[in-house]
C-alpha cells in the first residue's frame, strides 16, 4: 500500500470508461453508506454523537464519585468485617497418647450497632466502667455515629463479656471468634504446620486437614461448632521432645547448619517423631517462610552417603547371587574412566559382605553392585520407593533426583550413597523394609494398627535376607562405625553415613553431612532412628573427625537412651553377640 | 518566547499545536508519577522488590515517552500513515509471536523479550490499527473503486484473532469498538448500526459463554454475593475512606490489600489518599482531552485527519473511561490501565505514541482544499 496520489483521486471520477470492477465497489459503497449523502456532513453529526457519548459517561463517573465523597464509610467495609468473624473452627491435633497439640480456642468479641443504640453518650459512660481501657471519646464518637456495625473490642475475656452483658445496653453484642493455637510452640511444627488468618491449613497436617474435605465444609458453612473429631496422630508428643531437645545440644555442640532426626515404626509405618531444626513456632507462621527453616525430612533431598551401602548390601543379599561369606576384592581403588574410588577406612585386601558393611568399603559396596548389574540395581531401589517421589499426609515433599542417563558409573556411586538424591524419610522407609521381615510400608503421620499396616505393606526382600541384615546392622555396632551409638540394653544396630556436599559443583571435603540410622532392638527390631547433621564441625572432643560415627551417632546415643523407656522398650543385658542371637536363632527356618 | 515571525520548524510547531492539550497530557504524566509514589510501593515490597522500584522504572519510562510524544507531533499526516503502517506490521507479527515465544503470564501470553526488554506488543498494535482504520475510511469516502472497506474489516478480524488467541480480551474489545465508532462515522447506514451492534452482543454472549472467567465476573457484577469481589470490595472501600480531601499521602490503607494497586485500581488508591476532588480533576482532565479532540475532529475538513483524531480520541477515551468505571464498580471487572496513570513501560510509550500522533493531526494547518492543491503545485515539478 503507498500514499495516494491526489492527481488520481482528481481524475478517476471523470475516467470516460468504468472498469466493472469499480462499479462493484461502487455498489458496495451503496450498499454499505447508501446513495447520494454528503458523507462528510454526516460524519460531523455522528461526531456530534459521540461527544454526547463520551459527556454523558464521563458525567456518570463523575456523578458516581460525588455520591461516594458523600456517603460516609459505609456498608462495604462492614460486610466484609463480619464475613470474616464468621467462625471457622477446625478439629483439635493430638498426639497418640492424647496429648493436645493444636487446638481452637473461641474468644467472645464486642461490637455495636450505633443505629439501635437509644443514648450513645450513656452507652459510653457504662462500657468504659467496665472497659477503663477503652478510649472514652472515641467511643462515644463510635457510638454516636449512623453506621450499623462498628467493632468495639476484639477478644475480650469470658468475665468481661458477662459484665458487658449485665449493662443491659440495646444495640451492643458478641461475636465469637475462632484462634488456632499451639500450645506446644515449635516441638511439633513441622509436621502440624500452620494456619492463616482466616484459619485455614496452609501447610503440614493443617493443610492436609483442609484437603480432606474441612475446606468444604466451611464453605457450606457447616464446621462452625465444635463437634469435629479431633484427629490423632502417630507422634508421641514425649519421643518428639525428647528428639529435639538432643537435637537442639547437637545442633549447638557440633555447630551445624541444621540438625534432623526421625523415629520410625519399623512395624507399622508411623512416624512417631520427626524434628527438623531449625524449626518455627506454628504459632507464629510468618517465621516459616524464613528459608533456612524447611522440613529437610519431607522437603529436603540428600545424597544420603554410606547408610544407603546398608540397601546395597541387601540388595546383594536378596538376589541370591551372593551370601555374607561371599568375598569382594577391595585391594585397590575401583577405578572408573577419570574416576577412581577408594575406601576412607582402606584395608586393602579381599572383603567379605559383612567386612565390607563394618568398614564402610566404597569398593566393595561398589562391587555388589556391579555384579548384580545398572537394571537390577535401578529396579531394586525403584522397588524399594527409592526413585519415586515420596507422598505422605504432608503436603510439603519433593522428587529424588534420579540421574537422567544411569550408566555403571551411576551404579558405582549410588551404591554407596553418592549421585541419588532422597527424602531422608524416603530412605528410613527403605531401610525399615530391609529390618522388619522384609515389608515396605509408606509412612504415616496418623496413628496407624499393624492390621492396618500389614494391609498397605509390599513384599520387597525376603523374611531371610532381613534377618542378615538386622545381623549386619549389629555386627555394626559391636565392631564397626556404629559404636558410639550401642545404648546397652536395646541392642542397638546401626549404620553410619557421611556425605561431602557439592559446592560449586565439586564434592567438599570439608562440608559434611553425615547421618546415622540406628535399629532398636536389632534382634526383633521396633523402632528405626535416624539422625542427620549437617556440617558438623570438628571440636576438640571429636579428635579432629567431622565424620558420623564422632558426631551423629553419639547424638544417636543420647537420643536411644532416651526414649528407649518411653517406647516400652524392657532393656536386655548380657546378651548374645550378634552371629549367635540373630544368625544362630534364625537358622532353623532357613 | 518564540516568536511569530520566525519561521523555524520550532516556531510553526509551536504556534499551531494545540497547547492545552499538550498541558492537559503533561498534566496528566506529571500526575502520574505522583500517583505511583503512593499506589506502588505495596505491590512492590509484596514481590519483595525495593518499595520505590516501580516509582523508579515509572519516571525511566516517562522520559522516551515524553520525547516520543513531542517527536511523533511534528510528523505530517503522510507521514503518520506510513510509520503507522511499519508500526502495526511490527507489531503484529510481535503479537503473533507472542503465542510461540512469549511467557505465559496468568494464562495469557501476552508479553515479548526483545533486546532484553520486555515488550507487550498489542499495546502498540492499537494506535496504530486507529490509524490504519481511518485512513482506509477516509479513503472509501474519496476513493470509491480502492477496495477500502474489504481491506478495513480484514485488518478487524486478522487484529481480533491474534488478541482473542493471546486471549486479551479487553484489547479486543477496545479496538472492536474504536473500527465500530469509525465505521460508524464514515456514514454507514442505520441498518448497519442495527447489524454491527448484533454483531457486538453476539461477540459478548459467546465470550460469557465460552470463557468461564468473564462468565464469574458478569454474574458477581449482576450478583455480589455469587462469588468473591474482594478487589471491587476495597476499591469501593478507598473511594468511601477517602471523602472529599483523601486521607492525606501515604495514609492510605486499602491500598496494601489491593493486588494491582500500582495498574488497574491506581485510581482507587487516589481516592483514598488524596480524595475525590483529585479523582474528579483526573476525570476531568480525561474529558477534556477527549472532547477538545472530538470537536477538532468535527471542525477538520480532511477526512483522513478527522477519523484519525476522533479515532484516537476514542481509544484514549474508552480506555480511561472503562479503567474508572471498573473502579467505581459502574461495570463489571475488566482489566485495564488507567493512561498515563497505571504502571506499565509497554502501556507508557503506546500511549505517547497515540498522543503524539493526535496532537500532530489536531495542529492548524492550512484547510484541505489549500492544501491539495498546495500538494500539487509541489508534486507538479517531479516527473511521475
Amino acid at each position: 500500500m503507498t500514499d495516494h496520489n491526489p492527481d488520481a483521486s482528481a481524475e478517476m471520477p471523470l475516467a470516460p470508461r468504468t472498469p466493472p470492477q469499480a462499479l462493484h465497489r461502487r455498489s458496495v459503497q451503496a450498499i454499505l453508506y447508501g446513495r447520494g449523502v454528503d458523507r462528510a456532513k454526516k460524519a460531523k453529526a455522528r461526531l456530534g454523537l459521540a461527544i454526547l457519548a463520551f459527556s454523558i459517561v464521563y458525567l456518570i463517573i463523575g456523578g458516581r464519585l460525588v455520591l461516594y465523597a458523600l456517603t460516609p464509610e459505609g456498608p462495604v467495609a462492614q460486610r466484609r468485617v463480619s464475613g470474616d468473624a464468621v467462625a471457622t473452627s477446625r478439629p483439635d491435633i493430638l498426639d497418640r497418647r492424647g496429648e493436645v497439640l493444636a487446638t481452637d480456642v473461641m474468644t467472645p468479641s464486642l461490637f455495636a450497632e450505633p443505629r439501635r443504640i437509644i443514648d450513645s453518650d450513656e452507652a459510653a459512660e457504662l462500657l468504659t466502667a467496665v472497659m477503663p481501657d477503652l478510649d472514652h471519646s472515641d467511643l462515644r464518637e463510635r457510638l454516636g455515629s449512623r453506621r450499623g456495625f462498628v467493632w468495639l473490642k476484639r477478644e475480650i475475656s469470658a468475665k468481661q463479656q458477662t459484665e458487658v452483658h449485665h449493662l443491659g445496653v440495646p444495640g451492643l453484642g458478641f461475636l465469637t471468634e475462632n484462634k488456632r493455637v499451639y500450645p506446644n510452640g515449635p516441638e511439633v511444627s513441622h509436621v502440624i504446620g500452620h494456619v492463616n488468618v482466616d484459619n485455614q491449613g496452609t501447610a503440614g497436617i493443617e493443610k492436609w486437614l483442609d484437603s480432606t474435605g474441612l475446606a468444604d465444609l466451611h464453605r457450606a458453612g457447616f464446621a462452625s461448632d465444635r463437634d469435629q473429631k479431633p484427629v490423632q496422630l502417630s507422634i508421641d508428643l514425649r519421643v518428639q521432645h525428647a528428639l529435639r531437645d538432643e537435637l537442639v545440644a547437637a545442633h549447638r555442640k557440633f555447630k551445624t547448619i541444621a540438625a534432623a532426626g526421625i523415629v520410625l515404626d519399623v512395624r507399622t509405618g508411623e512416624v512417631v517423631a520427626m524434628v527438623s531444626l531449625p524449626d518455627y513456632d506454628s504459632n507464629n507462621p510468618r517465621e516459616a517462610n524464613d528459608p533456612t527453616k524447611f522440613n529437610r525430612l519431607t522437603t529436603g533431598i540428600f545424597e544420603m552417603g554410606s547408610t544407603f551401602k546398608a540397601i546395597t548390601l541387601g540388595m546383594g543379599l536378596d538376589s541370591g547371587k551372593m551370601n555374607l561369606a561371599t568375598t569382594f576384592d577391595a585391594r585397590l581403588p575401583l577405578r572408573y574412566g577419570r574416576f577412581k574410588i577408594s575406601d576412607y577406612h582402606a584395608q586393602n585386601r579381599v572383603l567379605s559382605i559383612p567386612e565390607i558393611f563394618t568398614y564402610s568399603s566404597n569398593i566393595g559396596a561398589a562391587r555388589v553392585a556391579l555384579k548384580l548389574g545398572v537394571e537390577e540395581h535401578k529396579s531394586f531401589l525403584r522397588k524399594l520407593g527409592q526413585l519415586d517421589r515420596l507422598r505422605t499426609e504432608l503436603p510439603e515433599s519433593r522428587e529424588p533426583q534420579v540421574p537422567k542417563r544411569w550408566g555403571e558409573l551411576n551404579t558405582v556411586t549410588i551404591a554407596f550413597g553418592h549421585g541419588l538424591s532422597v527424602a531422608p524419610l524416603q530412605a528410613v522407609m527403605g531401610v525399615a523394609a530391609l529390618l522388619n521381615g522384609g515389608k515396605l510400608i509408606p509412612p504415616t503421620f496418623l496413628k496407624r494398627s499393624e492390621q492396618e499396616a500389614n494391609a498397605l505393606a509390599k513384599q520387597v526382600v525376603k523374611p531371610e535376607t532381613s534377618v542378615q541384615m538386622r545381623y549386619l546392622m549389629r555386627l555394626n555396632a559391636e565392631k564397626g562405625s556404629a559404636g558410639k551409638a550401642d545404648v546397652k540394653g536395646y541392642y542397638v544396630g546401626g549404620k553410619t553415613g557421611t556425605a561431602e556436599k557439592v559446592v560449586n559443583g565439586r564434592y567438599s571435603k570439608t562440608k559434611l553431612m553425615t547421618d546415622f540410622m540406628a535399629v532398636l532392638p536389632s534382634d526383633d527390631p521396633r523402632y528405626l532412628v535416624l539422625i542427620m547433621l549437617d556440617e558438623p564441625q570438628i571440636i576438640p572432643e571429636t579428635k579432629g573427625f567431622a565424620t558420623a560415627s564422632w558426631n551423629a551417632a553419639p547424638t544417636a546415643a543420647n537420643v536411644i537412651s532416651r526414649i528407649g523407656p518411653l517406647l516400652g522398650l524392657v532393656p536386655r543385658f548380657d546378651l548374645p553377640t550378634a552371629d549367635r542371637q540373630i544368625l544362630a536363632s534364625s537358622k532353623p527356618t532357613r | 518566547m518564540v516568536s511569530r515571525a520566525t519561521r523555524s520548524p520550532f516556531a510553526s510547531w509551536w504556534w499551531t499545536v494545540d497547547r492545552l492539550t499538550l498541558a492537559a497530557i503533561i498534566t496528566l504524566m506529571l500526575g502520574g508519577i505522583v500517583l505511583s509514589l503512593a499506589a506502588s510501593p505495596p505491590v512492590a515490597t509484596r514481590i519483595g522488590l525495593d518499595p520505590f522500584y516501580f516509582v523508579g522504572r515509572h519516571i525511566m519510562y516517562l522520559i522516551p515517552a515524553l520525547v516520543l510524544m513531542l517527536a511523533v507531533s511534528l510528523l505530517s499526516p503522510r507521514l503518520i500513515r506510513r510509520s503507522a503502517l511499519v508500526v502495526f506490521a511490527i507489531s503484529f507479527v510481535l503479537v503473533i509471536m507472542t503465542q510461540f515465544y512469549g511467557a505465559e503470564v496468568k494464562g495469557a501470553h501476552r508479553w515479548i523479550i526483545i533486546a532484553g526488554v520486555n515488550i507487550q506488543p498489542s499495546e502498540f498494535l492499537k494506535p496504530a490499527f486507529v490509524i490504519l482504520v481511518a485512513w482506509l475510511f477516509a479513503e472509501s469516502a474519496k476513493k470509491p473503486d480502492v477496495p477500502a472497506n474489504t481491506i478495513a474489516l480484514a485488518l478487524l478480524v486478522a487484529s481480533v484473532v491474534a488478541l482473542v488467541m493471546q486471549p486479551d480480551f479487553g484489547q479486543t474489545m477496545l479496538i472492536s469498538l474504536v473500527w465500530g465508532a469509525l465505521f460508524f462515522m464514515a456514514g454507514m447506514r442505520m441498518v448497519w448500526v442495527v447489524g454491527l451492534t448484533g454483531v457486538a452482543s453476539f461477540g459478548l454472549f459467546s465470550a460469557y459463554y465460552f470463557v468461564p472467567y468473564i462468565a464469574r465476573r458478569i454474574k458477581r457484577f449482576l450478583d455480589p454475593a455469587s462469588g468473591d469481589t474482594f478487589q471491587i470490595d476495597n476499591s469501593l472501600e478507598s473511594f468511601m475512606r477517602g471523602g472529599w480531601f483523601g486521607r492525606g499521602p501515604g495514609e492510605g490503607t486499602v491500598k496494601r490489600i489491593l493486588p494491582d494497586s500500582h495498574a488497574d485500581f491506581v485510581f482507587a488508591v487516589a481516592a483514598e489518599e488524596f480524595g475525590i476532588v483529585l479523582c474528579l480533576v483526573l476525570v476531568a482532565l480525561f474529558a477534556f482531552i477527549v472532547l477538545r479532540a472530538l470537536t477538532n475532529a468535527m471542525r477538520n475538513e480532511d477526512p483522513f485527519a478527522r477519523f484519525a483524531t476522533a479515532g484516537l480520541a476514542i481509544l484514549f477515551g474508552a480506555q480511561s473511561a472503562i479503567n474508572m468505571s471498573v473502579n467505581l464498580a459502574l461495570i463489571p471487572a475488566k482489566g485495564m490501565t488507567l493512561p498515563f496513570i497505571s504502571y506499565g513501560g509497554s502501556s507508557m510509550i503506546s500511549l505517547a505514541y497515540g498522543m503524539g500522533m493526535l496532537l500532530a493531526l489536531m495542529r492548524e494547518r492550512p484547510s484541505a482544499e489549500g492544501m491539495a492543491s498546495q500538494q500539487r503545485i509541489a508534486t507538479a515539478g517531479i516527473p511521475a
